[in-house]
């Protein structure tokens, strides 16, 4: 399963004669150790669920050979209540922000953070806020609630997936790199945990005023909502399209540099 | 090791007239891009193409040899190229998609397919990567301002703009004017100056001028990729080759000048982390190999 999922990431497979009798135990041994993933959704649009089962190529197996899904209502109907507790999870994915106004919503997560070894802020709401950052209240279907936040706010969060959504891609490699225990691929993601307040004037603030920006347009490449073009060799963001996802920045590559990581994808 | 991983270093040069004619110095970027056009190894490309105003690129996906070649040639100043590598992939939906970058561009493209938390289906579209050796890069005003001030040429008259020895040379229709390099220094965008990547490390063949005589290029090939589709225009008769110089105005140039770009950035990068301004490289009292692009 592995290999599949390796192969379809365009990950190096192994020669033949070293996927030998170490493999096969390695391979049985995570058969015993199915991490048990639970996936909690906050206020979110689903996006990010939808991004994860967009991996068509390995999305049956990998919910039913490479892991557990003990808990969630989308993915798995496991719902939540005082009769039926939360089960332990080793994982939980967090999609959505958190509303402080909405008792469901903080009691759940405070539970999530009870029962789960991991918690990961998954996409961008979860991570940064995202678009929800722009609401105040007022509204129906409950006009008291206005006040949304990054999980990270109210719990203590281990990895923040960031993404708008988060690329089916990264979610495969996070798979992979959690079943490996392959901590070095995680550590960009514990290190964007601390990243909760984004925007897309992060790129004139922190890297233009910062003299770094050289003008590459990753920035506008990554823009889910082509809020970011590039006028004159520099980012010129349009606030009115900016969701707030903080896409863009984690993207420069000015930002942070994962070199050691480049390299061995590379094969250099 | 200061020029980054390569598999083979050499001369190279397109065999075509008409590249040869139009393109900076061996035209291996458009020879490249052609020959895998040609070969169906790539489906289109994103370079740096012309615009409405002279000398000011504009990043485009070209589709044709024609529209290949009209991207020839150097334009010392910023196009974004990344940023038409979503209109690549998404308007055109290009599957295989070329690029031509300068190194920090390189960069940006494989942070983006090491960890792509927000492209979709980006990561896995770039087919072939040919990376511009650069030592620094200027905004247009800057360019502008130093041509017309310093070479005293009309912007519009400008033909062809080229780096070597020491010179930066600015050709119009019946004249040549030189200026020295040096006399560039304060007009370059300041992001460069943290840059510790002179020759596209990271690309799948990276390419320049430096060390190289007139009308040849020095190529470098780096990933399985590159030196694969090297290989095939090469065996194809796309591309000609001579073997590199090993002395001072070859390989020995190239290894000075990129451990020269190199040592000014690790000093400005330690400057800039002493200052406590936010820089995403390691000090050098960080890493084994003070030059390392990390």
């Amino acid at each position: 399963m592995l290999a599949r999922i390796k192969e379809f990431l365009g990950m190096e497979a192994k020669p033949k004669e070293e996927a030998s009798q170490q493999e096969v135990e390695k391979v049985a041994e995570e058969e015993k150790a199915k991490p048990r993933i639970g996936y909690i959704h906050l206020s979110g649009c689903t996006g990010d669920a939808m991004s994860l089962t967009e991996n068509y190529d390995i999305l049956a197996p990998l919910l039913t050979e490479m892991v557990d899904i003990v808990y969630g209502q989308t993915l798995a109907d496991v719902w939540w209540d005082d009769e039926n507790p939360m089960p332990e999870m080793d994982l939980a994915l967090v999609e959505g922000s958190v509303c402080l106004q909405d008792e469901h919503s903080m009691k759940e997560l405070l539970e999530v953070r009870e029962k789960a070894g991991l918690v990961v802020a998954f996409g961008s709401c979860a991570a940064t806020g995202c678009f929800t950052r722009y609401s105040r209240g007022g509204q129906q279907a409950n006009p008291r609630h206005e006040s949304f936040v990054p999980v990270a706010d109210v719990v203590k969060v281990d990895l923040a997936m960031p993404g708008c959504p988060p690329s089916p891609e990264i979610i495969a490699k996070t798979v992979v790199a959690v079943i490996n225990g392959d901590m070095d691929y995680l550590q960009p993601m514990m290190d964007l945990v601390g990243y909760t307040e984004a925007c897309g004037c992060d790129l004139q603030l922190k890297v233009v005023n910062q003299a770094l920006c050289i003008g590459c347009g990753t920035c506008a490449m990554s823009c889910p909502t082509r809020a970011v073009g590039m006028t004159d060799g520099r980012p010129e963001l349009n606030e009115d399209r900016c969701v707030k996802c903080g896409i863009c920045y984690t993207q420069c590559p000015r930002s942070w540099w994962p070199a050691e990581r480049i390299n061995m994808d590379l094969g250099l | 090791m200061v020029l980054g991983t390569y598999k083979q270093i050499t001369l190279g040069r397109s065999t075509d007239k008409q590249i040869q004619k139009i393109s900076q110095d061996g035209g291996i970027a458009t020879g490249l891009l052609c020959f895998a056009l040609d070969e169906k190894i790539i489906d289109g490309a994103v370079v740096a193409g012309p615009s409405d105003e002279m000398w000011k690129p504009k990043a485009t996906v070209a589709l044709t040899s024609d529209e290949i070649l009209a991207a020839a040639g150097t334009k010392y100043t910023l196009s974004p190229n990344n940023w038409a590598l979503k209109e690549a992939v998404r308007q055109y939906g290009l599957e295989k998609a070329g690029i031509v970058t300068i190194p920090c561009q390189t960069m940006g493209l494989r942070k983006m397919q090491s960890y792509p938390f927000g492209v979709r289906f980006m990561a896995d579209k770039i087919a072939l990567d040919v990376g511009i050796f650069c030592t620094e890069n200027f905004s247009f005003e800057s360019l502008r301002t130093f041509i017309t001030a310093k070479a005293g040429v009309d912007f519009d008259l400008v033909e062809k703009m080229d780096i070597g020895n020491g010179k930066f040379w600015v050709h119009t229709q019946d004249d040549v004017i030189n200026f020295p390099i040096k006399e560039t220094h304060g007009y370059e965008q300041s992001g460069c100056k943290v840059c510790l990547d002179l020759v596209s490390e990271l690309s799948d063949i990276s390419t320049g001028s430096i060390g190289a005589p007139d009308d040849w290029s020095a190529v470098m090939t780096r990933t399985e990729t590159g030196d694969t589709i090297f290989k095939q225009a090469v065996d194809a008769g796309a591309i000609e080759l001579k073997p590199m110089d090993e002395g001072k105005f070859g390989l020995e140039m190239l290894t000075k000048l990129a451990k020269s770009k190199k040592e000014k950035a690790m000093k400005e990068i330690d400057r800039r982390k002493e200052l406590g301004l936010p820089v995403p490289y390691k000090a050098s009292s960080e890493k084994e190999d003070p030059l390392a692009n990390v």
